[in-house]
């Protein structure tokens, strides 16, 4: 067996999230190899080498790759994937923009999002928002995923992998990237965070929530929200979590004002410890929380900040 | 220009799902079936552009069981034009037998855009449109919550980890509709009545020459692991206490 380990980054850093795509592999066996794909990358391609358990890197630096558009990135990958039995990358907003297209290519289906490896043929994946847990066998020569980041610790680093370029260049002529607006933050990133606060509905107002960010900064949290929330304008939509936004799995997840929906559920359940803040004591919430406070947040919220 | 959107049939949004005792699948007997939410806001952002005059015809198609066909209903009360049904039967299709046959109604509607829901809340997949994008050799542009048509161009914006990005693509293309693209419209009845005279053909994987070998086996299907219910504290004292000397996590 081989697995390749397709890397996320921004060409300068690698993202956390690929540490648990290579745990994933390590878990199907057999060598790992790192593809780095992006213009000016040397810096992500040493970090990878860097990583416990990767056997090689293979780094494709060139412009036609800036922004890792789907389009050549999945020509790459596919004309790379014949050396493998395994291609993975993390199943964020990146690895499932891409992993299809590459599957496609090679004709073989895709398995999204898997959170466990039953054998080297064989993993669970959740359906229906998690609502459901299906063990699938692929018997497709090579098996194209993507992985839950939560569902896997990342690996260690330690490692001193070779480093290979390779230099197959492939362009992207009918996709044209425009521009990118990137939220920039102080606060941990949500889906790697230890602590992650979040805010629904109950919070009442964007300028309600600074109670929440003060918080999050007393406990060095990321700050989340429901869908309600979000809906209401009360913060961007890139801090949803959820079935249709990020899945989270923390240490701790601090539930402020958010009832439980399933859509919400799904996106936070595996979090090792739940606590949860609402007036209304029968919210759903309160029945997956370990700590539950029934109380008004606009009182138990900043109390709590402050005798952190 | 033509739009193509391709819609699927799914459990209610609203249903909460059961595992089956034998663990084969989840039990769907009985339950309400539903357009899938994504893929409402496909047909949506499909009828905006026609109604901003940057397209002239809407096709919906569905593939699946006979009962796929009241989706494709559902899409012409929205106001989409004309369906296509391809029956498949009780086949269970993954996605990449399901993009080959896509693909095919692409080569034979050759439409400007392929707009689709970027996954379907059954399976969770999220593979179809980048599927199907592939099979064609398009460009696509996944998770929209904006998308422009101008002249040979569509202009998209899609939800990325951390913010948005914004390509241009040349059309023929293909995009897939997250959440926020739109909200979808009401039906109303009298569109509901007119939708039952607009045209649907009917056609099978077989008639289309189209192979949709499976290459992926349903072992088993468990219910996740509950969580229980912990306890309830009495003070902000008490949960500070509870975090830092029970659970030992702050």
């Amino acid at each position: 067996m081989s697995n390749l380990v397709i890397a996320e980054h921004d060409n300068q850093n690698l993202k956390a999230s690929t540490l648990n795509a290579i745990s994933a592999a390590s878990k199907i066996g057999g060598d790992i190899e790192v593809l780095v794909v992006g213009s000016n990358c040397q810096a992500v391609a040493q970090a990878a080498a860097a990583v416990a358990g990767v056997a090689k890197v293979r780094v494709a630096d060139n412009a036609a790759y800036a922004h890792q558009l789907a389009e050549n990135t999945a020509q790459l990958v596919a004309a790379l994937a014949p050396a493998y039995t395994h291609l993975l990358a993390p199943a964020t907003p990146a690895g499932k923009n891409l992993m299809p297209r590459v599957a496609a290519l090679l004709d073989v289906n895709q398995l999204t999002d898997i959170m466990a490896v039953v054998s080297a043929d064989t993993f669970k994946r959740p359906i229906y928002a998690g609502n459901a847990i299906a063990t699938v066998q692929s018997s497709d020569k090579i098996k194209v995923m993507s992985v839950r980041i939560t569902a896997f610790d990342p690996a260690a680093t330690g490692g001193n992998a070779a480093i290979e370029a390779v230099n197959e260049v492939f362009t992207a002529d009918k996709t044209k990237f425009i521009g990118e607006e990137v939220a920039k933050s102080d606060r941990p990133e949500l889906t790697s965070a230890k602590i992650v606060v979040s805010g629904g509905r109950g919070v009442g107002s964007a300028d309600n929530f600074k109670i929440i960010y003060a918080l999050a900064d007393k406990l060095n949290a990321a700050v989340g929200a429901s869908r309600a929330a979000v809906d209401a304008g009360f913060v961007p939509n890139d801090m949803q979590v959820g079935q249709t936004g990020k899945v989270v799995a923390p240490e701790v997840y601090i539930a402020i004002g958010i009832s439980g929906a399933i859509q919400h559920l799904a996106g936070m359940k595996d979090s090792k410890v739940i606590v949860a803040i609402n007036k209304d004591p029968e919210a759903p919430i309160f029945q997956v929380a370990d700590y539950g406070l029934v109380a008004d947040l606009f009182a138990a919220v900043p109390e709590m900040t402050g005798k952190l | 220009m033509k739009i193509l959107v391709a819609v699927k049939r799914v459990i209610d949004y609203s249903v909460k799902v059961r595992v089956k005792a034998d663990n084969s699948n989840v039990d769907l007997t009985n339950v309400k079936m539903s357009l899938n939410p994504f893929c409402e806001i496909a047909v949506e952002e499909a009828l905006r552009l026609r109604e901003a005059g940057k397209a002239t015809e809407i096709v919906v198609v569905s593939i699946g069981a006979k009962a796929a066909q009241d989706q494709i209903r559902t899409a012409l009360a929205m106001g989409a034009d004309r369906g296509i049904f391809i029956d498949a039967g009780d086949t269970e299709l993954n996605s990449l037998g399901i993009a080959k046959l896509l693909a095919k109604v692409v080569q034979d509607e050759q439409p400007g855009l392929v707009i689709l829901g970027k996954q379907a809340i059954d399976s969770d997949n999220n593979q179809t449109g980048q599927m199907l994008a592939a099979l064609c050799g398009y460009p696509q542009a996944t998770f929209a919550s904006k998308v422009v048509v101008d002249g040979d161009t569509a202009t998209v914006t899609r939800e990325v980890d951390g913010g948005l990005q914004t390509l241009q693509l040349t059309l023929p293309a293909v995009v897939t509709a997250d959440l926020r693209l739109n909200e979808p419209r009401y039906v109303k009845l009298p569109d509901i009545m007119k939708a039952k005279k607009k045209p649907l053909a009917v056609t099978t994987p077989a008639d289309m020459c189209v192979n949709v070998a499976n290459s992926i086996t349903l072992v088993r299907v468990d219910a996740p692991a509950e969580r229980s219910a912990g306890i309830k504290v009495e003070s902000v004292d008490a949960l500070i206490d509870a975090l830092k000397n029970k659970a030992k996590v702050i």
